[in-house]
């Protein structure tokens, strides 16, 4: 059984993250294959309709149009929201 | 130098920069299209408009019906967040106050739900009291599928996606849930004179 205060200690804050996170958000996500998670669809990003004359960017499903990823930048922040992508897998350059 | 100008509070209708909401422009004789998907093509045979949630029966107008309800013509001026105003717009509808007459409700919020999977919520209040129509008539003519046809909300006072377009109901609620823009960081409310864009301005 895990001891809680070990448990404690090895927990991490969110800073931690954002290293690999720096590694997907430089990756070319126009390559990355999203999953919808309303139906399951799976599907190249720069295959699916973007609606950009909205507040936001907005991504839908090119099966079943649900909002896949709303992304805007306004009032001095990023926003993403991923709600509607069930996965995302980004080929990493050189590993054939 | 005065730095106090009388008689300017009641003007804000009537003369140009002071009607205009702060970080707005005019935008003149267009009517930008602002779209998050694709646009629904309903069917007027296929149309209803529902009024359920909290209340003691659920309303249900279909479009023969809802052209029977008492009409009003109204002329306003609408602001969107991305930072157009129109000014004088016209449109023919039906109240909020004349779909929610007879119904009883403990809510105190509503969702308007649209074809396509829109959303956006709004006080009760807010629709009620000569503040908002649901309009099917844009400038003299049938509302066109781009703007919100057949049916649109039209809640001029607050930013124009609270007027949701290819209105099908209104949702009375006991609880505020955030709609399409508002779970996406937009301001819970939206007041264009407090330029209330996002959630914390």
């Amino acid at each position: 059984m895990t001891d809680p205060d070990d448990a404690a200690q090895r927990r991490l804050d969110a800073n931690a993250a954002a290293g690999p996170l720096a590694e997907l958000f430089t990756v070319d996500l126009t390559v990355a294959m999203a999953t919808c998670a309303g139906c399951g669809n799976t599907a190249p990003l720069a295959a699916h309709p973007l609606y950009a004359h909205a507040p936001a960017l907005v991504v839908r499903c090119p099966n079943c149009a649900a909002v896949v990823l709303r992304f805007a930048s306004g009032g001095c922040r990023l926003r993403l929201d991923m709600t509607g992508t069930r996965l995302l897998t980004v080929s990493l350059a050189g590993a054939a | 130098m005065s730095f106090v100008s009388r008689g300017f509070t009641g003007r804000r209708r009537a003369a140009s920069p002071g009607r205009l909401p702060p970080g707005q422009y005019d935008v003149g004789d267009g009517f930008p299209v602002l779209s998050a998907g694709p646009t629904p093509r309903t069917s007027l045979d296929r149309w209803d408009f529902r009024v359920r949630g909290q209340v003691d029966e659920e309303r249900r107008w279909s479009w023969a019906e809802f052209q029977r309800l008492p009409r009003e013509s109204i002329v306003v001026d609408v602001h969107c967040v991305t930072s157009w105003s129109k000014f004088d717009t016209r449109w023919e509808g039906v109240s909020v106050d004349s779909l929610l007459a007879d119904v009883v409700t403990a809510a105190e919020f509503v969702a308007a739900f649209s074809d396509g999977g829109y959303t956006t919520n709004l006080p009760l209040t807010d629709v009620t009291g000569g503040q908002a129509w649901v309009v099917d008539t844009y400038d003299g003519q049938p509302l066109t599928p781009e703007h919100g046809g057949p049916a649109r909300l039209l809640v001029p006072h607050l930013y124009f996606w609270k007027s949701a377009k290819w209105v099908r109901g209104l949702e009375l609620t006991l609880e505020d849930e955030p709609g399409f823009w508002e779970s996406f960081g937009y301001h819970n409310y939206g007041d264009p004179w407090r330029e209330q864009r996002y959630a914390g301005d």
